[in-house]
């Protein structure tokens, strides 16, 4: 059981309300998109499944409750979290940012490395010497060394050269094949070619939950997500 | 020549008795956050535990109970850091101001009762005959027991710096430093490496203080605060969470302090003190920071 069950999240940072009942389900297998604009809410739901925003309501994963849970029993569940701005620790070389990720007996390595050729050829360096897409590759590859029941993923392909988006979106789609995800992206290509499911937030509250087709559906994509066509 | 090379030792010596001080202050700090306050109270501890052995346990001192008693020195230390943390600051979790006025509560509590049970008068730790000798490089003279600090301190720095890059507790103490909340987020539970730091730290800081007390000539329940603050400037100039920034700041420091104090006596503090606000104005993160919160 993979599927994770959000009801009546609701998140006050500082005083201020930004997770205002959010409700919405993921199910097992499929890849589910969280779309919306800017700042509304989108960062805070994935971080408040994972516990690093205490939150309320109710959020069931494989049907366990985890809304107070520690982050780190929370993630022993089997729960892969690729942050928002990558998250890496800098200071450490690459084999000992994904060997501080390994949890399971036998972390898959040789996944990663296939999937990240480069990164086998730079175990030895410094990560925050690394460029913005290899950073993100080290951080993907954090939560593909375990093998997790989820992949939470927050806007993986901000910030990249295009040349890098597409290899980024190439192993997404790759990794997509076989697990449950819920990824946050900006980039709609992207997200069509991968989701099967979208969820979309605007100020604190899901308003939308459907089928990636909408996003052909340029009016949709306008009134939902502030946008035209398929870009930022 | 031979004055300049006496000043110098005897200021590396010193650096490496702050050095004791300050590593455990700073990882503290760099991985939890925490204002430990009562870190001179560790030292307190420590000296007052070495002071036991040397004088009641093992009263005719040589080199081997001299070692037993820093050991036991940095153990006691090292425990009643680890207490503090389980009992005191896990519940505090993440209420900074709270966790360093609690520390400044353990620090009083300790000095107090260690005043009304054996007084504020310094007491004279015993050391084996051989620590009061001098040593004759060229033609400079200078007492052994700078050498012991040093070498003391070395050890002690080869120990943690290795701990920190071969095992995974110190794989885990550098990634929290750098960002707490990412290492939990890998599954990792941070409490048992606040444990270790604490334990580290109080360790350094127990052993710091009998080599102290060798240093200003007896144990006193009010030696702990008085070292702390320079612990403190080493750490801010050193740069927070970083073991080797604290090692280069201590040296820096101990060794401008006794050339100042050389020069004219009393300057060396005034000369750390502009150490400092020259740190703090041009690289607030200090020599080798890492922590960015
Ligand atoms: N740590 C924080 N402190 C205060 N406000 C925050 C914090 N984190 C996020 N916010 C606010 O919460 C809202 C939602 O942010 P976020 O979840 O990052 O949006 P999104 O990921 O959808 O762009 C924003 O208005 C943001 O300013
Ligand atoms: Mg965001």
């Amino acid at each position: 059981m993979s599927s994770l069950e959000v009801k009546d999240l609701h998140v006050t940072i500082n005083g201020s309300h930004i997770l205002q009942g959010v409700n919405f389900f993921v199910p097992e297998n499929k890849v589910t998109a969280l779309l919306g604009r800017n700042g509304v809410g989108k960062s805070t739901t994935l971080k408040a499944i994972m516990g690093l925003n205490p939150g309320t309501g109710s959020i069931k994963f494989g049907g366990t409750e985890i809304v107070a849970m520690p982050t780190h029993k929370i993630v022993r569940l089997g729960m892969g979290y690729v942050p928002e701005d990558r998250e890496i620790f800098a200071s450490l070389t690459v084999k000992e940012n994904l060997s501080l990720a390994a949890r399971d007996e036998k972390p898959n390595y040789e996944m990663v490395y296939a999937l990240f050729p480069e990164l086998l050829t730079r175990t030895g360096q410094r990560a925050g010497t690394l460029s913005g897409g290899q950073q993100q590759m080290v951080a993907i590859s954090r939560a593909l060394l375990n093998q997790n029941k989820i992949l939470l993923i927050d806007e993986p392909t901000k910030g990249l050269a295009p040349k890098l988006v597409t290899e980024v979106a190439k192993s997404l789609a790759h990794i997509a094949d076989h697990s449950t995800m819920l990824i946050v992206e900006q980039n709609l290509a992207l997200v069509k070619a991968i989701a099967q499911n979208i969820i979309v937030m605007d100020q604190g509250k899901v308003v939308f939950e459907g089928g990636p087709e909408n996003l052909q559906d340029e009016s949709f994509v306008k009134s939902m997500l502030g946008v035209s066509g398929g870009h930022k | 020549m031979s004055t300049f090379l006496l000043i110098l030792i005897t200021g590396i010596g010193l650096g490496a008795l702050y050095f004791l001080v300050a590593s455990g202050l700073s990882l503290i700090y760099g991985l939890m956050g925490v204002l430990n306050f009562a870190h001179g109270a560790f030292l307190t501890i420590g000296a007052f535990t070495g002071l036991w052995i040397a004088t009641k346990v093992f009263p005719n001192p040589t080199t081997w109970t001299f070692i037993f008693s820093m050991f036991a020195g940095g153990i006691a230390a090292g425990l009643f850091a680890l207490l503090m943390e389980q009992l005191v600051i896990t519940r505090l979790y993440n209420r900074h101001i709270d966790q360093a006025l609690v520390t400044v509560g353990v620090s009083l509590v300790v000095t107090a009762l260690l005043g009304g049970w054996f007084g504020f008068d310094a007491r004279f730790l015993p050391t084996p005959l051989w620590f009061t000798k001098a040593a004759t490089i060229g033609d400079a003279i200078i007492p052994v027991d700078r050498f012991i600090y040093i070498g003391v301190a070395a050890i002690l720095l080869i120990a943690m710096l290795s701990i920190l890059k071969f095992t995974r507790i110190g794989l885990i103490i550098r990634a929290g430093v750098e960002n707490r909340s990412m290492v939990t987020a890998l599954g990792i539970n941070v409490r048992l490496a606040f444990s270790t730091v604490f334990f580290i730290g109080g360790f350094a800081a127990g052993v710091g203080g009998v080599l102290i007390s060798v240093f200003s000539y007896g144990v006193s329940p009010l030696m702990g605060g008085s070292w702390l603050i320079y612990g403190f400037i080493v750490v801010v100039v050193g740069g927070m969470g970083s073991i080797a920034g604290s090692a280069i700041a201590a040296m820096l420091i101990g060794i401008t302090n006794q050339f100042a104090n050389y020069y004219v006596t009393g300057l060396g503090d005034f000369v750390v003190v502009i150490i400092l606000a020259a740190v703090l104005l041009t690289k607030p993160t200090g020599l080798l920071g890492k922590v960015s919160h």
